[in-house]
């Protein structure tokens, strides 16, 4: 980890000294304890702020919709197929773009840790690599990385980054494994056991639109939410007009979604968001075979028609 | 009244004995966090939290709630016309707010209850309220109420403030309204001789850990127009996500939408949390939108926080330092840093 | 205690379509219950909101001086949700009204002294009660010299055309209406930007005050004419706009700085303005 934060450097103070881009978007140590800042560094001395550890969850592509100028974006694997997303729906242009590719060992949850503590806060963590270390006011614990990553990083498919100008470091081993577990049992219950679950999970939202604009594919000039001739859903908490955005969000991400995780992320009140758009990332997985953003020609299929596409509901 | 005192083992006979006149919301425990919700059974309150996730502001401002009902049933010569919704403004108990959150809505007051216009619904609930306040012990690392004029044992904006004296609480009354709803309940005994020492123990240790942020002070005497060019809002809005998630969980933020919502021939005025974040806030209906840019809208937010409260009401800045907004924005923008980097001569960033 | 959101209910009285394209309507409401007109005392400058259950609530400058009884009006532009519904009501509907709001033009300054009123536009309501007020006999000796210029793209488009020809007529005003181009022969008035018919006919700024409401692109032109023409930014008075919801200072939008447009505005001296963020 601490090379990928030199590596950076390194190559931010390149890139800005000899003017091949204006701007680097990264990320800089945050103010308080599992957090970093994204960050834009434009003259060269500024690439000394940009680090990049376990805490750099957000993706950074959210910001690159309607940049103009040369720009160069830290991405992992999952920041890298939001990129390419963006360039298929004409969001940025590739020419503009220098992709620092970044083979990702996932990011750390800070909700788990403090989770796991009981109340006492963590005023320090290290992250060593495999480890992180962390101290409170009268403790000091090392815990297992692996144990603490976020989730869309545990069950993570494409660590590596699949657009990128420069590699900064080694591509790490790609895992299989059964990313859509909880979606099935979701799937399985009874209508009624559905409602309520639902109900439950989405009973703390505050319209807040935190997960909404930490996502990189939602930069839509006029949110749905937002129009208000006709005004399609209400803005209070009532649970059928809090449903209609959850769910009508994740059916504008179906196939564009990449799991970065950023939506849980940001969400203040910790609601598991992406059982929303799993669902759907499974579904256009099964009918379309396709994973959003991991070929760089092919557009996500509800942005598209092709005359092969399934119809099961034609008789 | 004195100051008085319960042990913990009684504690629940006094919740008791509160919820048999009022209505108490407590912090209830919400998975690994805490919210303030009106309570069924005493053992519901824990009293053992740091502090709530949300602010407690939507005890007195909730998220949504219906100003006014009509119908629109063409015949009814009543169409059209508004009445007030029905509320419920029985006397209601906040146990075990901490300081900072009773601070912030005295600051809330100086918007919604002034000499010319009284906000109805604000008014009468904070009329209607007693605010029992626990003072901090266990400060988070983000907690810097004492820049902002508060403090973990401060009683500005509470009727009575409880302290945790291990065994028990030591209860200071502080205002009429205090001393009414505490001779409702019993089982109180005046406060043990050792407490005081304790209490001013506790109380050092507890600021003693709360961080420096910076004086707001100092933004009073800048000039305004000074701190609304300075460079640092380019640097500062870059992050910047323009979610809601600052404003809706901080406790001096009130601002509202008022919008109409109407179910066949039935409607409802109601109002609603808004952001000085969204793009909309400001959209003229001819399409003109004076913060179209995300920099200006960053900027308000801080200006208004830090400054423009402060040269409106000459009485400090509308952030009591509760931390929420730093521990909850997904891109780490810090009011702390933000506060400094306005603070500073000549208003220069770092890098 | 009283609630300030709480509407008047009133009834339509009247509708007047007041520009060719149809675009602008003038409301003539009357309260439903007298008590609330008395309530409802008002000065020319100020504005109200107006409700409409089921759509919502606009803020629009009142159009009527107080010197005139019984009833308010306002001229409303149609862009969006609330003034497409008010357009397609009729006489007899019932609506609310919330007010008086703001802080009207500054008649204690004005005693004694010229004025010069300029107005482009659909700007021109907060005008027309200004006008009414200061030319209504029990008024009209308390000013001095009163010129009016106003503008619109083209004749059809002025507002309260009839009023601006009686007005015209009297001796104790000097409007100057212009329109930025017309074909039409019969055009009796002034051909001309309202910048460059403000410089040609504006009175001296000694003892004078500006009172100027119009689009942004007309205050820009304009008001380095009156600079040039001596009036300082003390006596340049404007009307600003904002989006609004509550009116009335509380729910925290429609702020410059520290001040509330619709509480500590709307009418706002340059030399005020000057000293206010440049975001409106």
């Amino acid at each position: 980890m601490q090379t990928y934060t030199e590596k950076i450097r390194q190559a931010a103070k390149r890139l800005l000294s000899e003017k091949r881009v204006d701007a680097v978007i990264g990320f800089r140590k945050g103010t308080v304890v599992f957090m970093n800042e994204p960050y834009l560094a434009k003259l060269p001395e500024q690439a000394d702020q940009l680090v990049w550890d376990g805490n750099c969850g957000i993706n950074l592509a959210n910001y690159l919709p309607n940049m103009t100028g040369n720009i160069a974006i830290a991405a992992k694997g999952c920041d890298s197929r939001s990129i390419v997303i963006h360039l298929l729906e004409n969001q940025i242009k590739r020419e503009q773009l220098y992709i620092l590719g970044i083979p990702c060992h996932g990011m750390i949850d800070k909700r788990r840790i403090q989770a796991r503590l009981n109340g006492s806060e963590v005023l320090e963590a290290v992250d060593t690599g495999p480890n992180v270390r962390i101290s409170g006011r009268d403790f000091e614990q090392t815990l297992e990385r692996a144990d603490f990553l976020q989730e869309n990083c545990a069950i993570c498919t494409h660590k590596n980054p699949v657009i990128y100008d420069e590699l900064l470091g080694e591509p790490v081993e790609e895992q299989q494994i059964d990313r859509y577990e909880d979606i099935r049992r979701i799937e399985s219950m009874l209508p009624e056991e559905k409602r309520l679950y639902f109900e439950d999970l989405i009973k703390p939202c505050i319209r807040c639109y935190a997960c909404r604009n930490a996502c990189p594919a939602c930069y839509c000039p006029t949110c749905f939410v937002d129009e208000s001739k006709p005004q399609w859903v209400g803005k209070t908490i009532d649970p059928t007009d809090t449903f209609t955005f959850h769910f009508l969000r994740a059916f504008h991400l179906a196939g564009r979604c990449t799991d970065c995780g950023s939506c849980e992320r940001a969400c203040p009140v910790g609601i598991k968001v992406r059982l929303f758009t799993k669902k759907l990332e499974k579904e256009v997985k099964e009918l379309y075979g396709y994973e959003a953003g991991v070929l760089q020609d092919r557009q996500p299929p509800l942005d598209t028609y092709r005359p092969e596409d399934p119809e099961p509901f034609l008789g | 009244m004195s100051d008085i005192y319960i042990a913990k083992s009684n504690f629940r006979g006094v919740i008791e004995r509160l919820m048999g006149r009022y209505r108490v919301c407590a912090p209830v425990k919400n998975g690994s966090s805490h919210d303030f919700a009106p309570i069924e059974d005493p053992s519901e309150a824990d009293l053992g939290f740091r502090n709530s996730r949300l602010s407690p502001k939507g005890i007195f401002h909730p998220q949504a709630e219906c100003m006014f009902d009509y119908n629109l049933a063409g015949e009814d010569p009543q169409a059209g016309i508004l009445t007030e919704a029905r509320k419920d403004f029985s006397p209601q108990v906040v146990l075990g707010i901490r300081p900072c959150d009773a601070k912030a809505f005295r600051l809330d007051d100086a918007n919604f209850d002034t000499d010319s216009l009284k906000d109805p619904w604000w008014v009468r609930r904070r009329e209607a309220t007693t605010l029992i306040g626990l003072a901090c012990d266990d400060p988070c690392s983000t907690c810097f109420c004492i820049s902002m004029g508060g403090g973990p044992y401060d009683t500005a904006g509470l009727d009575v403030l409880l302290l945790d004296t291990g065994e028990g609480y030591a209860a200071q009354v502080l205002t009429e309204r205090g001393k009414n709803t505490l001779e409702a309940t019993s089982g109180w005994s005046s406060v043990p001789s050792a407490i005081s020492a304790l209490t001013l123990e506790k109380k050092a240790a507890a600021e003693q850990r709360i961080g420096q942020a910076f004086d707001p002070a100092i933004l009073v005497q800048k000039d305004m127009i000074e701190l609304f060019k300075s460079p640092i809002w380019e640097e500062v809005q870059f992050a910047c996500i323009n979610c809601g998630a600052c404003t809706f969980l901080c406790p001096t933020c009130w601002c509202f939408d008022i919008q109409d919502e109407v179910c066949a021939d039935k409607g409802e005025r109601l109002r609603l949390w808004d952001s000085c974040m969204f793009p909309l806030f400001t959209l003229h209906g001819s399409g003109h939108n004076p913060r179209s840019q995300k920099v200006q809208r960053v900027r308000q937010r801080f200006m208004h926080k830090l400054k423009y409260y402060q040269d409106k009401y000459n009485s400090g800045p509308a952030c009591v330092g509760c931390g929420r907004c730093v521990q909850a924005c997904p891109v780490n923008i810090d009011i702390r840093q933000v506060g400094r980097l306005m603070a500073s001569p000549g208003c220069s960033c770092p890098a | 205690m009283n609630n300030p959101y709480l509407p008047y209910p009133v009834r339509i009285d009247s509708i007047v379509t007041e520009t060719e394209d149809r675009n602008l309507k003038t409301f003539k409401l009357v309260f439903l219950d007298g008590n609330h007109e008395k309530e409802f005392a008002y000065i020319p400058g100020q504005f109200a909101i107006l409700s409409v259950a089921g759509l919502g609530e606009i803020p629009i400058g009142i159009a009527t001086s107080p010197s005139e009884r019984g009833f308010i009006k306002f001229t409303v532009n149609k862009v969006g949700k609330v003034t497409s519904r008010l357009h397609n009501m009729k006489a007899g509907d019932v609506m609310g009204v919330r007010g008086p709001m703001g802080n009207s033009y500054p008649w204690d300054l004005l005693e004694g002294k010229n004025v010069l009123i300029i107005g482009g536009g659909f700007a021109f309501t907060t005008l027309r009660s200004s006008i009414v007020y200061m030319i209504d006999p029990k008024n009209r000796s308390r000013f001095g010299n009163i010129d009016v210029v106003y503008g619109a793209r083209s004749p059809g488009l002025l507002l309260y055309k009839d009023e601006l020809a009686q007005w015209e007529r009297r001796s104790d005003i000097n409007m100057h209406i212009t329109v930025d181009g017309t074909d039409d022969p019969n055009w009796q008035y002034n051909v001309g930007f309202v910048p460059v018919i403000t410089r040609q006919k504006a009175p001296s700024a000694e003892n004078c005050y500006a009172i100027i409401c119009g689009p942004p692109i007309m205050i820009k032109f304009t008001l380095p004419v009156l600079t040039e023409l001596g009036f300082p930014p003390e006596r340049i008075i404007s009307s600003l706009e904002m989006r609004m919801k509550c009116g009335i200072g509380i729910c925290g939008r429609c702020n410059i700085g520290a001040e509330y447009v619709c509480k500590d505005g709307p009418v706002f001296t340059l030399e005020r303005l000057s000293k206010l963020p440049d975001e409106y």
